[in-house]
């Protein structure tokens, strides 16, 4: 049996009924889904499969590690937004770079899945490249930039703008798990904190933004507590986002190689922005439309035109606004 | 007749062989100050950090009597409960204002971090609790931004003071309140102790090793040497008519200025 057959041996346990494309639950017979749809290329992406690289197991890691990855997010699945400890690997990628993301997308990629990576909304800059790249050459799955046609999606802050639906597993690649760190140094202590969700002192960091700035000023790494027991930080992702993690239909991950840690929203999870009764939470809002778009309502990148300070505010989310165009809308292209 | 507040009978523990609390044991009433007194290294601080249940004893126990009036054994409790009581019914006021405060949280984010540990969620009644407070210890209102980091010795342990006192305690343990302040900053700190747990009906266990702020403050005096309770008694009798050769020889060797 070849070593992409071992992986067949091991079906992923978090293929949901909702998941287009896979075969049956728990069989070992080849999956002999075809993948679907191939769309266009756009922004000279290879569609389709290539074949993996010789020496390398499916998807980069040994079935031993996969396993005792999914374990960890089995467990962390049936505990929304407690942290699960895991042994993390060393990945082929600097700490910092997603070894978190990049171990959990490893572990939930099944022959049939098509790959989509982010990085600050983007699907073309540096560590969104590397990252797909580095799944096509070592499992040989289909990459996409659009969100429809994913099934999983990797990403470093951005929650796409694109609703997400039933059976697409969201992973996030996370720096710093733990939200209680802010006012805790020690490991055991947080721990304590969580078990009795003793979570006063996360209202401490709000005070202190408000009584610094008049307002909530923390806009990523926004605590969150889920399920309305454990208070997690959705890490980098800013807090326009969070509205999108509460009762999201599709599976969020989260992966932090570092620091050791895998923690999950479930589908339709309540996620619930921490605030005051006198200082709600609020996304932030842009004052332009994207200047190549039109979109409203959406999280905006501001770039820097010329060194006369002109700014162009555009969307984040660069898939959604490449649909947006291809579907005909304009923006004003003016700088502001 | 009161019922006992607090109630500690045979407390011991070792560091290894070394004895450092030897079977002590006493009760205090809701509204009284005890003062515990002696040298250093006399077990004073251990004493105090078994009543407050940091360190676990090797004999004997601590009862409290709780909300409900009913004494329960504090080493019954479970952990959610223990740490409940002592960041609402109790108080600690440490020696060093660093280990009792958030040294990079502002005054008032101190002050009202017990707050939002019991659920207050409304910023604006937080911080006029907060301002109430800094005001009740004597620390201008235009302060409340600023971090402990840039108070003198003084405010930081009357920041600690207030941050203890802002949900309503019973009992507040002190460590060595007021040292490293010098006299002047201690006499106004030791006022407003004094001032304040009279107010509130504070019972107090103060551990000093200085005998003047043990006359100011406290009704009852404990004297330890060695682990052991040498001597107890009122503050006045202990201080003016000490019985046991070492309390003697401890209240002659105070200077007099």
């Amino acid at each position: 049996m070849s070593a992409t057959g071992t992986h067949e041996l091991f079906p992923s346990p978090l293929r949901g009924g909702g998941r287009g494309g896979g075969g049956a639950e728990g069989t070992t017979e080849p999956r002999s889904a075809p993948p679907p749809p191939p769309a266009p290329p756009r922004k000279g992406e290879e569609r389709g499969r290539t074949p993996s690289e010789a020496g390398y197991n499916f998807a980069y890691l040994d079935e031993g590690t996969k396993r005792m990855i999914r374990r960890a997010i089995l467990k962390a699945i049936a505990v929304p937004g407690y942290q699960v400890p895991f042994a993390s690997r060393e990945m082929p990628m600097p700490y910092g770079w997603g070894t978190g993301g990049v171990q959990v997308t490893a572990a939930v990629l099944g022959r049939a899945d098509v790959l989509k990576v982010i990085d600050q909304g983007a699907d073309d800059t540096t560590n969104a490249v590397s990252i797909r790249r580095f799944f096509a050459r070592t499992s040989g799955v289909a990459t996409t930039t659009r969100t429809t046609e994913a099934t999983i999606i990797q990403t470093r802050h951005r929650i796409p703008e694109t609703p997400l639906r039933e059976g697409q597993i969201l992973v996030y690649q996370v720096p710093i798990p733990e939200p209680l760190r802010f006012l805790e140094p020690r490991e055991t202590e947080t721990r304590q904190l969580h078990a009795l969700a003793e979570y006063g002192s996360m209202h401490v960091k709000l005070y202190e933004d408000i009584s610094r700035h008049g307002h909530i000023a923390t806009t990523y790494a926004y605590p969150v507590e889920v399920a309305g027991r454990y208070v997690m930080d959705p890490s980098p992702t800013p807090k326009f986002d969070n509205p999108k993690m509460d009762h999201s239909p599709a599976l969020q991950l989260f992966g932090a190689g570092r620091e050791r840690r895998i923690y999950a929203v479930p589908p339709y999870t309540s996620v619930r922005s921490l605030d005051f009764e006198d200082h709600p939470f609020r996304v932030q809002r842009f004052e332009h439309p994207c200047a190549l778009c039109g979109a409203e309502g959406v999280y905006l990148d501001e770039m820097l035109l010329d060194d006369a300070g002109r700014r162009m505010f555009v969307c984040s989310d660069t898939d959604h606004c490449e649909g947006r165009r291809a579907d005909g809308h304009v923006g004003t292209g003016e700088a502001v | 007749m009161s019922e006992p507040l607090l109630q500690v009978r045979g407390l011991t523990k070792r560091y290894g062989t070394r004895l450092a609390c030897a079977d002590v044991s006493f009760d205090i009433d809701p509204g009284e100050v005890l003062a515990i007194v002696g040298e250093s290294g006399s077990g004073k601080s251990t004493l105090l950090s078994l009543v407050a249940t940091e360190l676990a004893p090797d004999a004997g126990t601590v009862s409290y009597r709780m909300r409900d009036d009913v004494l329960r054994d504090l080493a019954g409790l479970s952990e959610a409960e223990r740490r409940a009581l002592m960041r609402t019914d109790w108080g600690f006021v440490r020696q060093d204002a660093a280990q009792g405060l958030r040294m990079t949280v502002s005054a008032g984010g101190n002050v009202g971090e017990r707050l939002m540990g019991l659920g207050e969620r409304h910023y604006g009644r937080i911080r006029g609790q907060a301002l109430d407070w800094l005001g009740r210890v004597e620390i201008a209102a235009d302060r409340i931004d600023d971090p402990p980091t840039r108070f003198s010795g003084g405010m930081r342990q009357r920041l600690q003071i207030a941050r203890n006192l802002v949900t309503g305690p019973r009992l507040v343990l002190m460590d060595e309140p007021t040292s490293g302040l010098d006299v002047s900053v201690q006499a106004r700190l030791l006022d407003l102790i004094r001032r304040l747990s009279a107010e509130l009906g504070l019972a107090v266990i103060i551990v000093t090793h200085d005998l003047a702020v043990a006359r100011l403050l406290s009704h009852r005096i404990m004297v330890m040497r060695a682990g052991r309770v040498i001597e107890t008694g009122l503050t006045d009798r202990v201080l003016d008519d000490p019985e046991h050769a070492y309390t003697q020889l401890l209240v002659s060797s105070v200077l007099v200025a």
